[in-house]
């Protein structure tokens, strides 16, 4: 358990982890389409197993149904959303905009992230924006929250009330600057961080050691982030494929050492194994399972991992 | 340098199929270092384009020269005499002599040569790569010498994103990681502590966004 914060929005995922509970958020992908229960669908799975629900920002630079609309329905729904926005598509009028839009829905988690390049998505011959980069994205929220005022200087009316989030990678490149990095977005004001998906544990727990030495724990929250392998395809797609991802050589040879068919099983195992040890590692602060297209082994992870039932959040 | 890549032949041929005389002019500076537009690559464009029409039956008459300089009014000035002799000139300047021979010579089509790619060094003959977008405020005081502007892909001034991985960009094409080379040169500086402090959100008023610039140096003006 982590010491008790002082909380500073309406948040229910800021009052989970500032109760010293260890907190468990998913997400969703939007659809590439205008139905909005494909997104409904989605968070119906998993509703009763996390706290709250991270909709992605148009990932891979794939054009996709807008990460605010679906936080609206998650919403509406009486759930919790984390609406995640990338600065990859938006200038400062726009972000700042949006933000009061999400605030006048009372959304009240935000993901500050910089985006995919657009050249991995669908619209490669897109003009990107990158008018302000994540740090300052979370500078800017922050402004909006605590002071109450627009970058411009003026004063906004009813500011927004947002639990501000960042994205960390522990295992990109370069390696010297992984801590420095973090340290910088609690500098800029990130409260919580969801970290990219760990299947180096040994590293990652280096990484939080090196984390604790400077108290960085006792800034943000940091969620470790975890992806549950299908198949031993995928594991070695993460691995060689996918920027920054470090996926240990024995982590595929497991995968590949079981049938086809019981690969994903044998993923779930993986991931479910990482909840245990990681829930006893200190300064971890929660989970943040990315089960991809997956969502419905969401509840299966959470219970096994022995992180249900879930908190109420109003009974604390 | 303004580093240009030359065009296709095909498209300049398409500009001027119609005409039946035609200058190519090329420029003594920048382009004639990336081997773009200078005299030698004048010479060759006019041949090929002398053949090709040749072969086509197609009289045309291609004559070349070439200027020291496209963007000052007095080289440009150097074939004021015998611009009316043509229906159309090839500039194989950059983009900034096209235009100042455009708006110089207004009842003159100018097509441009070269595609203007970026302001760049030579890396090694035949490879060249970008270094500045003049963005207007200098910040490489902040970055060891290093340009996050011009040589990130999202322009991050506080990176580097999670894409960046063995020192190479996620966008591929053997693109450099610019934050691996900052935090290498941060780090060859016993430096590396300046890499935690925050870059304020930048001024891109004096950047393209802000409309087109100009310098106005009222001590050197006459």
């Amino acid at each position: 358990m982590n010491q008790t914060r002082a909380v500073k929005t309406d948040s229910k995922l800021e009052k989970i982890l500032a109760a010293g509970h260890l907190a468990v958020t998913s997400e969703c992908g939007p659809p590439r389409g205008s139905d909005s229960d494909l997104i409904k669908k989605k968070a119906e799975l998993i509703k009763n197993h996390v706290d709250a629900i991270n909709i992605t920002d148009n990932q891979t630079s794939v054009t996709r149904l807008c990460s605010l609309a679906s936080c609206i329905h998650l919403k509406l729904m009486g759930l919790e959303p984390v609406l995640q926005m990338v600065v990859r598509d938006r200038n400062r009028i726009a972000i700042q905009s949006d933000v009061l839009g999400a605030a006048s829905f009372d959304i009240r988690n935000m993901l500050c992230l910089s985006g995919d390049h657009q050249r991995f998505g669908d619209s490669s011959q897109g003009q990107n924006v990158f008018d302000l980069d994540s740090m300052q994205l979370i500078q800017t929220v922050r402004r909006m929250r605590d002071e109450g005022k627009f970058l411009g200087g003026d004063e906004i009316k009813r500011p927004p009330k947002l639990f501000v989030g960042a994205a960390a990678n522990p295992f990109a490149d370069p390696f010297e600057i992984r801590v420095r990095r973090l340290a910088k977005k609690a500098a800029a004001g990130a409260e919580f961080i969801q970290t990219q998906c760990i299947y180096n544990l040994d590293r990652f727990e280096e990484w939080m050691k090196q984390v604790r030495d400077r108290g960085l724990h006792e800034k943000v929250y940091i969620l470790a982030g975890l992806t549950p392998l299908k198949s031993a395809g995928m594991a070695k797609y993460m691995k060689n494929r996918v920027p920054g991802m470090d996926v240990p050589d024995d982590v595929v040879k497991r995968m590949s050492g079981v049938p086809k068919e019981k690969q994903p099983e044998e993923g779930i195992k993986i991931c479910v194994e990482s909840v245990q040890r990681l829930k006893e590692l200190e300064g971890v602060a929660g989970f943040h399972i990315m089960a991809i297209e997956w969502e419905e082994k969401v509840p299966e992870i959470v219970e096994m991992g022995g992180l249900y039932p879930r908190p109420n959040p109003d009974a604390i | 340098m303004i580093v240009a890549d030359r065009k296709p032949i095909e498209e300049i041929i398409e500009y001027i199929k119609d005409r039946d005389k035609v200058l190519i002019v090329g420029c003594n500076e920048c382009v004639t270092v990336c081997e773009a537009g200078g005299k030698k690559e004048v010479g060759v464009l006019a041949s090929a384009l002398r053949m090709y029409f040749m072969n086509q039956g197609k009289e045309i008459k291609i004559d070349e020269v070439t200027l020291e300089r496209q963007c000052d009014h007095e080289y440009l000035e150097e074939i004021r005499n015998i611009v009316d002799q043509y229906q159309a000139i090839v500039s194989l300047a950059c983009g900034v002599g096209v235009q100042f021979m455009s708006e110089k010579y207004f009842k003159t089509q100018v097509y441009p040569g070269v595609n203007t790619c970026f302001m760049g060094v030579t890396e090694e003959r035949g490879v060249w790569s970008e270094r500045c977008q003049g963005c207007g405020q200098c910040i490489l005081a902040t970055t060891g010498g290093i340009c996050p502007v011009s040589r990130c892909a999202k322009r991050l001034l506080n990176g580097p994103c999670g894409g960046s991985s063995k020192g190479m960009c996620e966008i591929g094409g053997e693109v450099p990681c610019a934050w691996q080379i900052i935090i290498d040169k941060l780090t060859a500086l016993g430096r590396l502590d300046d890499y935690e402090k925050l870059a304020p959100l930048k001024d891109w008023s004096k950047e393209r966004a802000g409309g087109p610039r100009k310098v106005v140096r009222e001590d050197v003006r006459q």
